[in-house]
């Protein structure tokens, strides 16, 4: 079956949404969205340096995108505010990266295709890094569930608890740069961070509590990856954008929905 | 029994030193508050001690395995965060769900279980942090600015369910705050912070200390004022200031 590229699309969606749902939540309660943009458009350069180097392109854009995370961390609280911080490397990384690329002649790269995902031509190879990379974070976040959720609701809870609030947050940062550079491939650079906020967002609005928001969010991303998919095949649009656009809907209607239920009550 | 014992305490940020050379010794079963103003190092001391603050000098000291039960100033999360009191309450000691319903007794809310924390009030959040901080059987109970947010009754009633706890759990407890009277009321002991320790001693004998009135005399009339209602004691002293304040001479 994996010989059907439908197939492949398929497996490889789900696997994003899938490393996507419990990182996402994170993303969305620790208002993350943007140190999310800011590590997925540094990719960008990391694709262009594996181009450049003759790398594999998963561990340039995993490379970069830790860099990028640890340099904002270290940038936060010295001056600038941290949404200023993060909107300077967020598009001087993109558009390195963008520069970078047109010097690699010779190379004739579908930049397209790392923006924008193309999630039509992912091999087998690929499908086994992504789901590789989907179980590490989940495995990862798992393990430090109750530590997480107790750093994010507040630090020095964290610390009277015994915990290391700094341990727990290189846990999400590394859990990010995983999912960036797993993702890359599937929904693009621009993309990432509407399948991480997007399906969680629309979660919310069903979930009592942190586990279920988690779970309903992955359940939301594999229906948006797979109508997604069968919508660009329909009505031959580009696969990833079609993927959001479900997710949008998604999380669109549930908003109105809850907002309807609140004024009944 | 000594819990904490902080000797010789500074803590800098950068260049910046915002507690120097801090003494404080906390025995089990006494309430001691912390009161400063804005910047003078009240939630820097606080940090010290659970450890979320490295000393620049000085050291802070632990009994070993002490159990700590801290109560937040807040929860950094909105609406976005969906939990039940339950799941919080369990979350910090990954305790048995039968401990969840003592807590809140004890904290004074225990119709509040089944509840979203986002849907609580004011009042009935921080006293759900505090069942959440109560629920481990705390040996001492640290409270970061526990009432804000709250009106001076809601702060009063605060105030006497933690009295009540000490009561009934004889635990100690710490609590920084610049709500200077009912929380020097509910004390033993209290500090008057502004960088360096400006006095400490009883309630009513910081109240007299001429560095605790240069902090708070002219700024806080009305919290002193009904600090004298409670305290006959101080009375007169009381009256002589505030009567100084209103003349001329010291209105410049």
């Amino acid at each position: 079956m994996l010989d059907d590229f439908m197939a492949r699309a398929a497996l490889a969606g789900i696997g994003v949404a899938v490393a996507a749902a419990p990182l996402g939540c994170f993303v969305v309660w620790r208002r993350m969205a943007y140190f999310g943009e800011a590590t997925a458009h540094a990719a960008i350069l990391g694709v262009a340096m594996a181009l450049a180097l003759d790398i594999s392109i998963f561990a340039g854009a995993l490379l970069v995108a830790l860099i990028m995370a640890w340099i904002a961390t270290q940038l936060s609280g010295r001056g600038y505010a941290m949404d200023t911080v993060l909107g300077v490397l967020a598009h001087s990384s993109l558009a390195v990266g963008l520069v970078v690329v047109s010097f690699l002649s010779g190379i004739r790269i579908d930049l397209m295709a790392y923006l924008f995902g193309d999630i039509l031509a992912v091999s087998r190879f690929d499908i086994a890094i992504i789901w590789g990379g989907a179980l590490l974070v989940i495995a990862l976040i798992a393990w430090r569930w109750a530590p997480l959720l107790i750093t994010t609701l507040n630090e020095e809870l964290a610390y009277a608890s015994g915990l290391n609030p700094n341990r727990e947050k290189l846990i999400l940062t590394l859990s990010l740069g995983v999912t960036v550079a797993v993702a890359i491939k599937v929904v693009g650079a621009l993309l990432i961070v509407a399948m991480l906020v997007i399906p969680a967002a629309a979660s919310r609005n069903l979930a009592r509590t942190p586990e279920t928001m988690v779970m309903i969010a992955g359940i939301i991303g594999a229906i948006s990856a797979l109508a997604g998919l069968k919508a660009a095949y329909i009505f031959d649009t580009p696969a990833g954008p079609s993927i959001v656009c479900v997710a949008s809907v998604f999380f669109v209607t549930l908003s109105v929905i809850a907002a309807f239920k609140k004024k009944l009550v | 029994m000594k819990l904490v014992s902080v000797e010789n305490l500074s803590v800098s940020y950068g260049a910046n030193t915002v507690l120097r050379a801090v003494d404080l010794e906390i025995e089990l079963g006494e309430i001691v508050t912390v009161v400063g103003p804005n910047g003078s190092g009240k939630t820097s001391l606080l940090k010290a001690i659970i450890g979320a603050r490295q000393p620049a000098k000085g050291s802070v000291k632990l009994k070993p395995r002490l159990k700590i039960g801290y109560v937040p100033q807040r929860l950094n999360f909105d609406s976005t965060l969906p939990i039940t009191v339950e799941r919080f309450m369990r979350l910090t000691g990954n305790v048995d769900r039968k401990l969840c319903i003592p807590a809140l007794e004890t904290a004074g809310v225990p119709h509040l279980l089944k509840c979203q924390m986002s849907e609580l009030s004011g009042g009935q959040f921080q006293r759900v942090l505090l069942a959440g901080a109560l629920i481990k059987r705390p040996e001492i109970l640290l409270l970061d600015e526990a009432t804000q947010g709250l009106d001076q009754p809601g702060s009063a009633a605060f105030y006497r369910q933690i009295e009540a706890v000490r009561r009934d759990t004889g635990c100690a407890v710490l609590m920084i705050s610049h709500d200077l009277h009912v929380v020097m009321s509910a004390a033993d002991r209290v500090i008057c912070l502004n960088g360096h320790v400006c006095c400490a001693g009883t309630p009513a004998a910081v109240a007299s200390a001429p560095e605790y009135r240069e902090l708070f005399g002219a700024g806080t009339g009305g919290a002193l004022a009904l600090y004298r209602h409670d305290h006959d004691h101080v009375h007169d002293h009381n009256h002589n200031h505030n009567h100084n304040l209103n003349t001329p001479e010291a209105a410049e």
